[in-house]
């Protein structure tokens, strides 16, 4: 296969079918947890993508030197080790984030993708690879977190991206909306039940978009051969 | 020797466990020289600006973080001892500040700093960190409601010490309609902060 073909796969892999969190149905508890708002979404999403692209980054460059009998505490190790300081530098620096997201970094280390990554991918393949593949299922697992905070807080409280200036300072003020001006709120969706349902829902759409894809391409492959009888 | 073979003796598994190991540690330690004054600075300013929250800038001109005083609490909280943190305007004590935790939450902990005046008079509670339900409880916070303020001009003796409840427990103070646990944590960690002040006045404001 084509390098290029290669890379085109790792991405339609990482963001759409082999996604985190709907090919793989990995992570739902950081992900319920945190996606109480966009914001939050895109906060967490963002230490799991710099985590997951180090850890494969690291795991593929050491992958000759270690024995299948002993990785799996190597790669924990490294993914503790790229947590903590991951933690250490929002507290250092992004420290208004840090207060919304603290209890949940810590947590990064049991996202079971990460290992997942280290272990199926990064451990059998070059660096280069492991790091876009690390970028794209980061990138993917990021998109459902902003996805899944967005409905839920819009559902709950009519805005968009509040708070997003203490993410990275005010040049992302701009982000926050007021979509629905003197909402009255809806509680149930700010609550992990209210997670699962709109995660269901979600998770629900992509399969339908994966049927409707499905059927058009045999419908095409089918018209054709139509017209060529 | 090759390394595919290698790969397979305890000895060389052992020794590679120990350099991951030795070398995360190294990396840590590094980040952590880097960060620590940091995430100090920030811890020291979080600390400020919740003392600034109840104790009005006009009342001190010292340093509240360098003025402090360690008060034994006397089995009345469950820890031993209470950092209190003194204003000073011209070398008098104006009033006085610490931090409270009401232990009986809806779900663990309620963080809060509260100001009191020499007289025993609240200057002002807000709560820093808590868990409480979203849309219910959550009303304890200041950015939600101003629920917290009816604490402020409140002492031991306004109300009396059986009012000081919330309204189901035949008290002074309001419920949320839908939490009642939240508020009653948070009145009654207050009295005991009263309580424990009324004490040690005498530590607290020489």
């Amino acid at each position: 296969m084509l390098l290029l073909e290669t890379y085109k796969k790792l991405a339609g892999e990482g963001l759409w079918h082999n996604n985190v969190v709907f090919g793989q149905n990995l992570a739902l508890c950081p992900l319920l947890a945190v996606t109480g708002t966009a914001t939050n979404g895109l906060g967490m999403g963002l230490a799991t993508l710099v985590v997951l692209v180090c850890s494969n980054g690291l795991v593929s460059l050491n992958r000759h030197l270690i024995p299948a009998e002993v990785r799996i505490p190597v790669f924990v190790l490294l993914i503790a080790a790229l947590v903590t300081l991951v933690d250490m530098t929002m507290n250092a620096w992004l420290h208004e984030m840090h207060k919304v997201l603290g209890l949940f970094i810590p947590l990064i280390v049991t996202n079971c993708s990460i290992l997942g990554r280290a272990e199926s991918y990064a451990s059998k393949n070059p660096l280069v690879l492991s790091l876009w593949d690390g970028l794209m299922m980061g990138f993917g697992f990021m998109l459902v977190l902003v996805l899944l905070g967005a409905v839920r807080e819009i559902i709950s409280s009519g805005t968009l991206f509040a708070n997003a200036s203490l993410l990275l300072g005010e040049s992302l003020s701009f982000l926050e909306v007021t979509l629905i001006p003197d909402y009255r709120g809806f509680l149930l969706t700010a609550l992990p039940p209210g997670g699962f349902i709109a995660i269901g829902f979600i998770i629900a759409g992509k399969r339908l978009v994966d049927r409707l894809f499905a059927a058009r391409t045999i419908r095409v492959t089918t018209g054709e051969a139509l017209t060529e009888s | 020797m090759p390394l595919e073979q290698l790969k397979t003796r305890v000895s060389y598994q052992t020794l590679l466990l120990a350099g991951f190991a030795l070398a995360a540690s190294a990396l840590l330690g590094i980040g952590d020289w880097n960060t620590r004054d940091a995430i100090e600075m920030r811890r020291q300013e979080d600390l400020k600006a919740s003392l600034a929250q109840v104790i009005p800038d006009e009342l001190y001109d010292n340093d509240l973080l360098k003025s402090t005083v360690i008060v034994s609490t006397d089995g009345l909280s469950n820890v031993q001892e209470i950092l209190v943190y003194q204003a000073r305007k011209q070398g008098r004590t104006t009033a006085a500040a610490f931090l409270l935790t009401a232990p009986d939450g809806y779900s663990g902990n309620i963080d809060m700093v509260i100001g009191i005046g020499p007289n025993g008079e609240i200057l002002g509670v807000r709560v820093i960190a808590h868990a409480e339900t979203p849309g219910l409880g959550d009303k304890i916070e200041i950015a939600k409601s101003d629920w917290i303020l009816s604490f402020n001009g409140r002492s031991l003796e306004n109300p009396t010490v059986e009012q000081w409840a919330v309204k189901k427990d035949r008290g002074e103070f309001d419920q949320f309609s839908g939490a009642t646990i939240t508020p009653r944590a948070v009145v009654n960690a207050v009295r005991r902060g009263l309580l424990f002040f009324d004490m040690h006045r005498s530590e607290i404001v020489e």
